[in-house]
C-alpha cells in the first residue's frame, strides 16, 4: 500500500488533463454555440428585420383578432348609403335597415358614443364633430376634389388632409372621405355575428331569449342557423376538424396494421434470414426518410387534394417508423416466457400469441397513441398542403389577410382539438396499458 | 378429496368463464375498431378529390415521371444540386438555430417546473400548461402569422419551430430533471449560490447527456419540419421545391434533385444524430462503472 511518488504523479497528470477537458467543454461549447448564433444572425440577415417588418400587420392583426369594425359607406355618385360588418357581403344589413347608432333619413346621422357624430347631409356633405377639437366639414365632388374645413389652428396628426382625401382616425372610428365614396367605421369588441348572421331571425336576440324560442319548438331552426352561419361557418369547420383527426386516426392505425408484420420480419429474433430482415430495414429507412413532405406531394398527384392524401402520406412515413420501434421491442422481449409456453406444447402461432404478444402490447400501445397525438398536429400541417382538414380552411383565411378574427378562431380550435387529443390519447393508454398489467 | 376436486371443477368453470368474457369484450373492442377504420376510410374516400381506387394505379405514375426525366438529364443534376445547396444549407440552419433556441428556453422552463428545483415553486403549474400549450400549437399556425408580419424568409420559421421545440423538450427535460442528484445543489445552496448558479453547476452537468440526446431527436424532426415550412412560404429548399413543382412536367429535374437532397440529407443526420446518441448513452455507462 504505498504510493510511489510517481504513481501520484502519474494520478495528478491524469487529474489535470481531466479538468482541461472539462474547462475545454464549459467554455468551448458555449462559445460554439455562441459563434453559431452569431452566423445565423448575419446569415438570416436578422438586423435587417427591422426594416422588414410589418408593424401594421401586427397591428391589424391584433386588433382584428378581438375585434371587428362595422362600415357605414355612401356612395358619392349615386347618394346610396348601407351599412356593413368588416364590409362583408355577408354582413350588410337589408337596404332601408341599420343598426341603432345609425339613422338614415334625408340626413344621415351616425352616433359614434362619447359624443363623436359623423352626419352625412345632401348632397354628399360631410360633416364630423369631435368633441375637444371642433366640427370638420367636407364636401366631396367631381370636380374639385374634397373640399374640407377644419377649426383653426394647426392640423393634428390623427387627420390626414390632401386634395382628395381626408381620413380622420379617433379613439371612437374613423371617417375616410374621398371622391367616389365617404366611409365610416366603427369598432367593437369580440367577433361579429359569431352566432347568427343578420338574415337569420335570431340576430341580435340574448342568450335566454334564443333558449325559451329553442324550448319552444324552433330547436331546429335556431340550430340551423348556427350551424350554416355563412361568416363562420360553423358546420365547415366542425368537418374540417373531423377530417383532421380523421386523417391522424387512419395513418396512425393503418401504419400500426402496415408496420407489425413487418416488424417480425424485420426482428433478429423471429427473423431467421439476413436478407430479409435487411431488406426490411431498408424499407423501413426509405419510408421514413422520405420525409411527409414529399409523400404528400407524390400522393396529391395520385389521390388529388383531400383528407385520404393526407392519411395516406402519414401512414407510409409512420409505417417506416413504427417499423423500425416495433422490431425493436421485438427483440427485447423476454424469452423464457415463450420456453415457457413452447413447454406446454403451444404450435409456433399459439407461441407468438401468448408468448410475445402480451409482452409487446404496452410498448407498442403507448407508442402508437403518442404518435396519434403528435399526428393530429402533423395532419394540421398537411392538411394545409393537400387541402384538407383545419389547415386548409387555416390558410384559407390567411390569405385573405383580413379575416384575422377567423384566423385567431381556428387557431384556438386547434389548439384545443391537439390538446383534447393529447389527453384522450393519455387516458386511453392509462386505460389500456393498466388493463393489461392486472389482467393477460 | 372430493371437496377438492370439486373446488377444482368450480375454479376450471369460472377460468373459462372469465376467459369467454374477456375474449367476447376483445371481439367487441375488435369489431368496433375495424368498423371504425372501414367507416373512416369510406368517408375519407369519399370527401378525397380522388377516389383511393382509382388513383391507386396512378400512384407510381408520378414517381415514374420524375424518374424518367431525371435520369434523361442526369448529367444535369450535379449542377442542380450545386444550386440548390444554399437552400439546403438555409433549411438545415432553420433546424439547427430552432433546436439551439428552443432548447435553450426548454431548459430554463424545464428547471422551473421541476419539483424541487423550481425558483418559484408555486408557479410550477403555470410554467407546466405554457409549456402544454406551446407544445400543442403546431409550426404551421405561427409561421403563417409570422410570415404576415416579418415577411417570408427563414425567421419566422426559426421561431415557430423553436417555440414548438421550448414546449416539447421542455416536457422532456423536466422528466430528466426529476432524476438529478439534489446532492449538489443543495451543496452549492450552503455556499451561497444564486439560483442560476446552483443550476449551472448542480444540475446542468449532472443532465447534460441526456438533454443533448433528446435534443440531437428534435433535431432530427425539426429538419423535417423546416422543409415543410418552406413550403408554405418560409424559406429554404420547402420553398424551392415549390416552384420546382409549379413549373411542371419537363421541369421535374429541379425536383428530382431537391428529393434526392432532402432524402439524402435526412437520412444522413438521422444516421449522426443516432450514432452521437448511442455514444452518449454509451459515455454515461463508462462513468458510473468508472
Amino acid at each position: 500500500m504505498t504510493m510511489t511518488a510517481t504513481d501520484a504523479q502519474i494520478l495528478k497528470a491524469q487529474a489535470d488533463s481531466l479538468f482541461t477537458r472539462k474547462r475545454l467543454m464549459s467554455f468551448g461549447l458555449p462559445v460554439l454555440v455562441l459563434v453559431y448564433l452569431t452566423y445565423i444572425f448575419f446569415s438570416f440577415d436578422i438586423a435587417g428585420l427591422a426594416q422588414r417588418i410589418k408593424m401594421d400587420n401586427a397591428r391589424t392583426l391584433v386588433a382584428d383578432s378581438y375585434s371587428y369594425k362595422t362600415h357605414v359607406t355612401r356612395d358619392n355618385r349615386t347618394g346610396d348609403v348601407g351599412v356593413a360588418i368588416e364590409g362583408e357581403r355577408n354582413g350588410t344589413y337589408e337596404a332601408g335597415t341599420s343598426p341603432a347608432w345609425v339613422s338614415l333619413g334625408e340626413e344621415t346621422v351616425i352616433d359614434l358614443d362619447d359624443g363623436h357624430v359623423v352626419t352625412f347631409g345632401a348632397d354628399n356633405f360631410v360633416s364630423y364633430e369631435i368633441p375637444g377639437y371642433g366640427l370638420v366639414t367636407a364636401q366631396p365632388s367631381r370636380s374639385a376634389g374634397v373640399q374640407a374645413t377644419f377649426p383653426e389652428g394647426e392640423l393634428p396628426e390623427w387627420i390626414n388632409a390632401s386634395k382628395n382625401r381626408v381620413a380622420i382616425t379617433t379613439e371612437a372610428g374613423r371617417l375616410s372621405v374621398t371622391r367616389n365614396r365617404t366611409e365610416v367605421f366603427r369598432y367593437f369588441m369580440g367577433w361579429e355575428l359569431f352566432f347568427f348572421t343578420l338574415d337569420s331571425p335570431y340576430h341580435g336576440l340574448g342568450f335566454g331569449e334564443v333558449m325559451a324560442r329553442a324550448l319552444g319548438g324552433e330547436a331546429s331552426d335556431v340550430w340551423m342557423d348556427f350551424w350554416t352561419n355563412k361568416m363562420w361557418r360553423h358546420g365547415d369547420v366542425a368537418w374540417a376538424l373531423f377530417e383532421t383527426i380523421l386523417m391522424a386516426f387512419l395513418g396512425t392505425m393503418g401504419a400500426a396494421i402496415v408496420a407489425l408484420p413487418l416488424a417480425f420480419m424485420a426482428a433478429k429474433n423471429f427473423s431467421p434470414f439476413v436478407i430479409l430482415r435487411q431488406v426490411t430495414r431498408r424499407f423501413f429507412d426509405f419510408f421514413r426518410g422520405v420525409d411527409a413532405l414529399i409523400w404528400t406531394i407524390v400522393l396529391a398527384r395520385a389521390f388529388g387534394p383531400g383528407p385520404l392524401t393526407g392519411a395516406l402520406a402519414i401512414l407510409i412515413t409512420d409505417t417506416g417508423s413504427f417499423g423500425k420501434m416495433f422490431s425493436e421491442a421485438l427483440e427485447n422481449v423476454d424469452e423464457k416466457q415463450i420456453e415457457g409456453i413452447q413447454s406446454t406444447g403451444a404450435k409456433p402461432v399459439q407461441r407468438h400469441r401468448f408468448g410475445v404478444i402480451p409482452q409487446v402490447t404496452p410498448v407498442l400501445l403507448s407508442q402508437i397513441l403518442y404518435y396519434l397525438e403528435s399526428n393530429t398536429r402533423s395532419a394540421t400541417i398537411i392538411g394545409a398542403i393537400t387541402g384538407g382538414g383545419i389547415g386548409l380552411m387555416l390558410t384559407q383565411a390567411m390569405i385573405t389577410q383580413k379575416d384575422w378574427e377567423e384566423v385567431a378562431y381556428y387557431i384556438v380550435l386547434i389548439v384545443l382539438m391537439v390538446m383534447a387529443m393529447d389527453w384522450f390519447s393519455g387516458w386511453l393508454r392509462r386505460k389500456l396499458i393498466a388493463g393489461d398489467e392486472s389482467g393477460r | 378429496m372430493a371437496d377438492l376436486s370439486g373446488s377444482v371443477t368450480e375454479i376450471r368453470a369460472e377460468y373459462l368463464a372469465l376467459t369467454r368474457r374477456k375474449r367476447l369484450m376483445d371481439g367487441i373492442i375488435l369489431i368496433i375498431f375495424v368498423a371504425l377504420m372501414v367507416s373512416g376510410f369510406m368517408v375519407a374516400d369519399s370527401r378525397n378529390a380522388g377516389g383511393f381506387w382509382s388513383g391507386f394505379h396512378r400512384f407510381f405514375d408520378f414517381p415514374k415521371e420524375v424518374l424518367s426525366e431525371a435520369s434523361q438529364k442526369v448529367g444535369e443534376l450535379p449542377g442542380h444540386f450545386v444550386q440548390f445547396l444554399p437552400s439546403l444549407i438555409e433549411t438545415i440552419n432553420i433546424a439547427g438555430a430552432s433546436t439551439l433556441l428552443g432548447a435553450m428556453l426548454a431548459m430554463v422552463l424545464s428547471l422551473l417546473s421541476t419539483r424541487g428545483l423550481a425558483r418559484w415553486p408555486r408557479l410550477i403549474p403555470v410554467f407546466r400548461r405554457i409549456m402544454d400549450i406551446m407544445r400543442a400549437i403546431p409550426e404551421i399556425v405561427i409561421a403563417l402569422v409570422l410570415i404576415f408580419v416579418l415577411g417570408g424568409g427563414p425567421v419566422p420559421a426559426m421561431l415557430a419551430i423553436a417555440f414548438h421545440t421550448a414546449g416539447a423538450l421542455g416536457k422532456l427535460f423536466s422528466e430528466v430533471n426529476e432524476n438529478a442528484s439534489l446532492k449538489p445543489v443543495e451543496g452549492l445552496q450552503s455556499v451561497g449560490a444564486s439560483w442560476a448558479q446552483r443550476m449551472w453547476l448542480g444540475v446542468i452537468p449532472q443532465v447534460a447527456p441526456n438533454y443533448l440526446s433528446y435534443a440531437l431527436m428534435r433535431f432530427e424532426i425539426n429538419i423535417r419540419a423546416s422543409a415543410i415550412l418552406g413550403f408554405v412560404g418560409a424559406g429554404g429548399i420547402g420553398y424551392e421545391l415549390k416552384n420546382a413543382m409549379s413549373w411542371g412536367q419537363g421541369q421535374y429535374g429541379q425536383a428530382a434533385a431537391i428529393f434526392l437532397l432532402l432524402f439524402f440529407s435526412i437520412v444522413f443526420f438521422d444516421q449522426i444524430s443516432s450514432l452521437l446518441r448511442e455514444r452518449l448513452t454509451h459515455g454515461k455507462k463508462d462513468t458510473v462503472s468508472a
